[in-house]
């Protein structure tokens, strides 16, 4: 059965007409309408924005300001995003990357949810409605946030500079293909090549993304050399609890984890 | 639940109906609009067979909300041959065997058709890329792809 869509022109509006739950926010609606579609009587009704400040991108200072609207294929097409363009572009086939949303993103549950690992990795602000928060608060909160806050509105975080970020997606099926666990990570060295900054964080590794504390650790002073990362390689796994899927189970994730994490370090 | 009105372009023609909020695009061309070349394979996005083009950008129409269409520019397979001439995309498909059931075809179609519109001579990756979401159980993808390949090579000849 069809469920109702409001249509609202301010993301206010959006989120007083959300509350009283049911109801589920509509961004592109590869996950919501697939929900549907699948018979999730949960959801009661569609609510969805028009603001246009939802679709645009500003990157000014530095600094990018993604609106929640934003699409994969947006970002892929966003000069500034070059160093994101890697992490948005391996996200479902074509038609699935003109709607899906950063927005939606940040809600959609492993294995999905492969561009909020890079958000995670390069220390992301969540902005609702109603104020903002770091993504790692988000994450942690996300089932109950927006109630409080409203929508996501946008994301925010500053544009890793050339060679600072990494990303790597792994899937059994290419160019599209279901992620089996993805890396992101920025990695800030000094002058001597060491480590001296270290945000790791992963996907498929829990019900959403996570960081990865312990390597964070074990990097930070050591050098991007074999010797340098091994004690990172040892601990990347630590606090993690792989989801099992069709594509792959908790224990193979969490055996190919270390092989993968040390290529992309040594990449 | 009441009836909501909405009107599009399809095909090149003006199209209004009265539709249950919140259906989707797929059920409206099949079902009120007459249009059933977009196939409802998995209603989930992952086949590809329910899609169409929306003003220039290809959807699925399986996850797409009728209604989110107001005053768009709609094209399906359905709309694609001219009377009995097929268009280029359709007549490379049919010499090069590249359907057997036929039932990805309307979709695949669609996806070589956003292709060839922005580039109209792609590389075989490029090809690979812009049918990855569309599956074929039937022809092992090969045929297609050297389907698209030759319209683009004729593309090329036509520009020379
Ligand atoms: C075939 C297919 C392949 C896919 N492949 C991938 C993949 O490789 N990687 C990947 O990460 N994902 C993948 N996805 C999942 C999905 O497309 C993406 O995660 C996408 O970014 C979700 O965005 P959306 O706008 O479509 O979300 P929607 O379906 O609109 O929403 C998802 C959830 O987020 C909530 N929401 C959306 N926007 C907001 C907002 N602004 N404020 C508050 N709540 C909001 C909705 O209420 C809903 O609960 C795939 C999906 C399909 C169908
Ligand atoms: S029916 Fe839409 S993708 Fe399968
Ligand atoms: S021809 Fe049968 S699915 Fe493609």
């Amino acid at each position: 059965m069809a469920l109702e869509l409001q249509t609202f022109s301010s993301s206010a509006e959006a989120s007083a007409a959300l509350r009283g739950g049911g109801k589920s926010y509509l961004g592109g609606g590869s996950l919501v309408v697939r929900a549907v579609n699948e018979g999730d009587v949960r959801i009661t009704g569609y609510v969805r924005s028009t603001d246009k400040a939802l679709t645009s991108i500003a990157t000014d200072g530095g600094r990018a300001r993604l609106g929640a609207s934003v699409t994969m294929a947006q970002v892929v097409g966003c000069e500034a995003l070059s160093e994101l363009a890697p992490a948005a572009k391996l996200i479902g086939g074509p038609a699935v990357r003109n709607v899906a949303t950063v927005g939606g993103n940040l809600f959609a549950r492993s294995p999905f949810g492969d561009f909020t690992v890079a958000l995670l990795a390069l220390g992301a602000t969540v902005h609702f409605t109603d104020g903002e928060m770091d993504i790692d608060a988000f994450l942690a909160a996300r089932e109950t946030v927006t109630d409080e806050r409203g929508i996501v509105v946008a994301v925010s975080f500053d544009i890793p500079p050339s060679g600072r970020f990494r990303f790597l997606k792994i899937s059994r099926v290419k160019p599209k293909g279901v992620a089996v666990l993805t890396i992101a990570a920025a990695i800030g060295t000094d002058a001597k090549g060491t480590i001296s900054e270290a945000r790791i964080a992963l996907g498929c590794m829990s019900d959403r993304p996570i960081r990865a504390e312990a390597a964070e650790k074990a990097l930070v002073g050591s050098e991007l050399s074999e010797s340098g990362i091994a004690g990172a390689v040892d601990v990347i796994g630590e606090g993690t609890a792989p989801i099992t899927d069709p594509i792959a189970s908790s224990w193979y994730r969490a055996e190919v984890l270390p092989v993968h994490f040390r290529r992309l370090m040594l990449d | 639940m009441a009836r909501i009105p909405v009107q599009f372009t399809l095909n090149g023609q003006e199209k209004a109906e009265f539709i249950e909020s919140g259906a989707t695009l797929l059920n409206v061309l099949r079902d009120r609009m007459g249009d059933t070349s977009p196939k409802g394979g998995c209603q989930q996005g992952t086949c590809g067979a329910c899609s169409v083009i929306i003003d220039g950008e290809l959807r699925l129409s399986c996850l797409t909300l009728a209604e989110t269409c107001e005053g768009a520019t709609i094209e399906t397979a359905g709309g694609l041959a001219n009377g009995s001439e097929l268009h280029p995309i359709q007549q490379a498909i049919v010499d090069g065997f590249a359907t057997q059931c036929g039932f990805c075809a309307p979709g695949m179609v669609m996806a070589i058709k956003v292709l060839l519109d922005a580039k109209p001579a792609p590389s075989r990756e490029d090809v690979v890329e812009a049918i990855s979401g569309n599956v074929c159980r039937c022809t092992g993808y090969e045929p297609i792809i050297q389907a698209v390949l030759s319209v683009s090579r004729s593309n090329s000849q036509q520009a020379v």
